[in-house]
This record gives C-alpha cells, sequence and structure tokens, in this order.
C-alpha cells in the first residue's frame, strides 16, 4: 500500500522571455528557496531531489548537474537526486517522482525541482526537430504548433468549433495571467485582438499559441507524519498517473478527442472517488500550450460531452466566476518554460488548495486537478490533490 | 561600486553531426520509393497494414515481414497551412498532412502541393478533409521520403 503524501510548500519564479538578471542556477535557486520558506523548512530537512528539464532546450545537456548545487545544496549534503525527461510532461513526471519517491515508503520529504531556460534557446524549432523522428518524419514540418493546427483543424471539422471559441480560451487566459505575477504574458486580449493576430499555422492564431519562456517550479512532498507537523492546510494527493499513446503520428488520426488522456483521467478518477468532475474539482491546472486544446482537455476529462468543449467556454463555465475556473493562472497559454510547465501546473493546483493562490485564488477549493501533455501529444500525466486527507 | 553594470551574454551553439541507420524495414521502403513503388507492412496478427513501415507490431508485438504494395492515392486525414516562418520547417506557407494511402490503416505524414496558400479562405475551402490525394514523385530520386515530392488532390 501506498503511504499517504501531501505537498507542504511551493515555490515559482517570475518568468520572461529571456531572465537575463539570473543566471541558470540562480533561476533555480529562486524557485527551491522560496518553496523551503513557504514550508519553513531548511535544506537539511531534504531527503531527496527529483529534477526535471527537457534537454536540450537550455543548449546544455543534463543541466541537473548545474543546478545541484540550488536544489537545496544536493551536492554539498550528498542527496539523491534523480533527473526526468518526458517531453512536455517533463514537470508532470518529475512531479509523479517525487510523489512515487514518499509514496514508497523509502523517503520523508522530497523536493520536486523543474526548470528551463526556452529563452535562452535562440531557434526552438531546431531543439524540437531533435526530437523528431530522423528517418520518415523529420523536416517534413511537424512541429508542436503544427500538430496542435491538425488537433485543431479536426476539432472544427468533426464538432463545428470555430476561432472565436479559440479566442474566448485566450480571452480567459491573458485575464487571468494578469492576477499571476509569475505569469509572462500579461496583457490585455479581447476577443477582437485575438482574432487579429496573425495567423501561425491555421487555424492557430498568435493568440492562439504559448511564449517561450525561461523559469522554473520547485515542490516539497511530504509523508502524512512529516505533513501535519510542517503544516495545517497541506495539499493531499489523492490520485495520480501517467499514459503514454502510440509513437507514429499517423497512427492516431483520432486528433479531435483525446482518448489517452480520458482513458487516464478515469484510472486517476477512480483513486480519488471523483463521480462527476465537473461537480467534484473546484479548480483545474490545465497544460493548454494552444488554446484548441483546453477545449479537447474539457472533453477527455469528463468536465463535458466530446465535441462540447467551444460550449463550455462561451457559457463560461471555466472563468474565475464560472463552475470549474480552469487555469486561474494563464496557464500554459501564457507562461511556458517547457520542462517547468508540468510541475507549474501541479504547484499552481497545490497553491489553490492551501489557499495561497492569493490574486488569483478560487474560494474554498478543496479538490484541484493538474495535467500535463507531451511528446507530441502522446504523453500526459494528471495529479489531483486535495484539502482533505485521503 | 554604485552603478548598476552591464550582464555580459555569452553566445553558445551546437552543430553536433550524427549517423542514423535507417534499418532494414526504412531501407527497403526507400528502395521501393526509388521505383515509384510505396511499400506497407502487413502484421500477421491483427492484419493492419502498418504506414510508414516498421519492424514490428506495437500492438501485438510480433515482428513484421509481410510486405504489401499500396496504392498511391489516398485520403486527406488532417492538415494544416503554417505560415509563420521556423528555421529547420519548410518555407512558409506550407500545408502539413496526414494522408491514409489506399490499402493502408495508418497514416502518412507529408506535405500536399499544388494548391495556392496565400489566401487562407480560398485555400481551406480548397482543401477539404476526406478529399483525394495522389503522390507526384521527383525526377532525381535517392531513397528517402523526400523521394515523393508532395501529394496533391486527385484531378
Ligand atoms: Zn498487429
Amino acid at each position: 500500500m501506498p503511504r499517504r503524501v501531501a505537498i507542504v510548500g511551493v515555490g515559482l519564479t517570475r518568468t520572461s522571455s529571456h531572465r537575463a538578471d539570473v543566471t541558470y542556477p540562480e533561476l533555480v535557486y529562486e524557485a527551491v528557496s522560496a518553496a523551503l520558506a513557504q514550508a519553513a523548512l531548511e535544506p537539511k530537512d531534504i531527503d531527496a531531489v527529483t529534477y526535471g528539464s527537457m534537454d536540450p532546450f537550455d543548449g546544455v545537456f543534463a543541466p541537473e548537474r548545474w543546478n545541484v548545487e540550488a536544489c537545496a545544496g544536493a551536492g554539498a549534503t550528498n542527496l539523491p537526486l534523480m533527473k526526468i525527461t518526458t517531453g512536455g510532461t517533463t514537470g508532470g513526471s518529475t512531479a509523479l517522482a517525487g510523489y512515487y519517491h514518499v509514496a514508497s515508503g523509502l523517503f520523508d520529504v522530497v523536493l520536486a525541482v523543474a526548470s528551463q531556460r526556452v529563452g535562452e534557446t535562440v531557434e526552438a524549432q531546431l531543439v524540437l526537430n531533435t526530437a523528431i523522428d530522423p528517418i520518415y518524419e523529420r523536416w517534413l514540418g511537424g512541429g508542436a504548433i503544427t500538430i496542435a493546427a491538425l488537433q485543431a483543424v479536426r476539432h472544427f471539422w468533426r464538432y463545428g468549433t470555430t476561432e472565436q471559441d479559440l479566442a474566448h480560451i485566450a480571452v480567459k487566459n491573458h485575464e487571468n495571467a494578469q492576477r499571476n505575477p509569475y505569469a509572462h504574458l500579461m496583457r490585455m486580449l479581447t476577443v477582437q485582438d485575438a482574432l487579429q493576430t496573425r495567423l501561425i499555422s491555421w487555424p492557430l492564431r498568435l493568440s492562439d499559441c504559448c511564449p517561450s519562456s525561461d523559469g522554473a517550479c520547485a515542490i516539497i512532498f511530504a509523508s502524512e507524519e512529516q505533513a501535519k507537523r510542517i503544516t495545517d492546510r497541506p495539499a493531499w494527493v489523492i490520485g495520480a498517473g501517467q499514459i503514454t499513446d502510440n509513437y507514429w503520428v499517423g497512427d492516431r488520426p483520432w486528433y479531435e478527442d483525446w482518448d489517452s488522456l480520458s482513458l487516464l483521467a478515469r484510472r486517476v478518477y477512480r483513486q480519488a472517488k471523483i463521480d462527476d468532475p465537473l461537480r467534484d474539482l473546484d479548480v483545474a491546472e490545465l497544460y493548454n500550450a494552444f488554446s484548441v486544446q483546453e477545449i479537447i482537455e474539457y472533453e477527455a476529462l469528463g468536465f463535458c460531452e466530446k465535441g462540447k468543449g467551444g460550449e463550455l467556454i462561451r457559457k463560461g463555465v471555466t472563468t474565475m466566476e464560472g463552475q470549474l475556473p480552469v487555469c486561474p493562472s494563464g496557464g500554459v497559454l501564457c507562461t511556458n518554460p517547457i520542462g517547468a510547465s508540468g510541475l507549474i501546473r501541479v504547484a499552481e493546483a497545490a497553491l489553490q488548495v492551501m489557499g495561497k493562490a492569493e490574486g488569483r485564488q478560487v474560494p474554498n477549493v478543496r479538490k484541484a486537478l493538474a495535467h500535463a501533455w507531451g511528446a507530441a501529444i502522446g504523453f500526459h500525466t494528471l495529479m489531483l490533490l486535495s484539502s482533505d486527507v485521503p | 561600486m554604485t552603478q548598476e553594470e552591464e550582464i555580459i551574454v555569452i553566445p553558445g551553439r551546437w552543430d553536433l553531426p550524427f549517423r542514423h541507420t535507417a534499418g532494414r524495414v526504412a531501407s527497403r521502403f526507400f528502395h521501393g520509393l526509388k521505383a515509384k513503388r510505396i511499400l506497407a507492412l502487413r502484421c500477421p496478427r491483427c492484419q493492419r497494414v502498418l504506414m510508414p513501415p516498421r519492424p514490428f507490431c506495437e500492438r501485438c508485438f510480433q515482428p513484421l515481414d509481410d510486405w504489401v504494395e499500396v496504392g498511391q492515392q489516398g485520403t486527406l486525414e488532417a492538415f494544416t497551412i503554417c505560415y509563420a516562418r521556423f528555421t529547420g520547417l519548410p518555407d512558409p506557407p506550407y500545408c502539413l498532412i496526414l494522408v491514409k494511402l489506399d490499402g493502408a490503416d495508418s497514416a502518412l505524414q507529408h506535405l500536399l502541393g499544388e494548391v495556392a496558400l496565400e489566401d487562407v479562405q480560398s485555400a481551406t475551402q480548397r482543401i477539404q478533409i476526406g478529399m483525394r490525394l495522389e503522390a507526384l514523385w521527383r525526377e532525381e530520386r535517392e531513397g528517402g521520403i523526400k523521394d515523393i515530392k508532395y501529394f496533391r488532390p486527385v484531378a
């Protein structure tokens, strides 16, 4: 039986298109020291580190070595450290690894850290190309944006979703990001503005696409005994998991639906005893690197039926005032330090449960869901947090 | 020191050569393209004809050896028209497609040609999911995925 585990501290950094004011270890230090401060812990209280980044976006392979000192002085105190890289889900997988370390009973207090300096990547697509199949698919025009655009074209075709629906998603996230001091894009956006931004890859416009950000995130996972000692209001992990889909993009032309995410959601909801996610969840932090993906995620996660995601945003169900606010942080659409983005989703969900989300706090959050996708839309992670001991 | 000093930014660059073996399966597929034939592999257990061909079936975990020739025409499953310039991707505008060739059970990723893409409205009226496409071959074929220059609408 896994042990009960809770998040007891979260640290975020300011994000921008280039944090030229800090070195890479300083950026990580900013996140880790904030997490330690929130939990009122000392570096010596940490038993192990899980570390996520998506090599080689930083231009340095295996940056965990560079950042060992910033991970609570892991090098100086000879802590065990495990590195995780799973594309866009890197941060989500790093959270899972931190959780599993504690749930296993082998460690009591574990620091999960994820970081990325996409701002130091001068040509991000050239880095992405290194992740694409070198025999059949590289150099044919596939990239993160074009794959998201295939999803959008299929969703428009099958379900009648429109550019206006995508604009509503962008507007909602930009509005939320303005209340988040850790967001990258913090500008006012109207539906009309969104529809006038330039086309990137039909039907996705600039306002439908995430920026490239520098940023880092740290989360402290603790065993039940330690969590109760550290804080009165931890965020308990009540469900978690990862799922993979097949490798070839042409093997899954059902781009309008995210069946692998649906399957993972059913597994995680079963662990957490969630019957009706729209009713039972209070907030969700989804990996919406591209606007259309948030719509498809609503459907895959059971917030609405397939094809009804556009209606959900048009009715305002997922705005801050709606029944289930999605991405009070502004989401990945407004801030994307790639390998860290999945961990930021967990951090934001934890802050909501702990009542520490400040200007972006949703009232009375008891259950919060965090999601990430990666690997050419082939991987997903989910983590479900609760204010109540499971 | 009271004045704030300029932060120095140090340039970096990776230029690393690699070599990737195509393996026996993709090599046969590419040799087939040189001869204007599109080859796929059928799984003996689930009977799916897999495109692009690969050495084993992921679902059945069986090695594959049953080569079949698939059609040079197929159906458009999904597309996007990219209007932005990205270093390492084709010059814009270009149309990325997933095409399911006749006789294959999975789609091939490739490019669409011979449709004017500059005006998105007319282009998206012309390009429709489900439309019929055919391969156009390069004159000079080198044994690679680009031996098919692009797919184009069937006249
Ligand atoms: Zn099979």
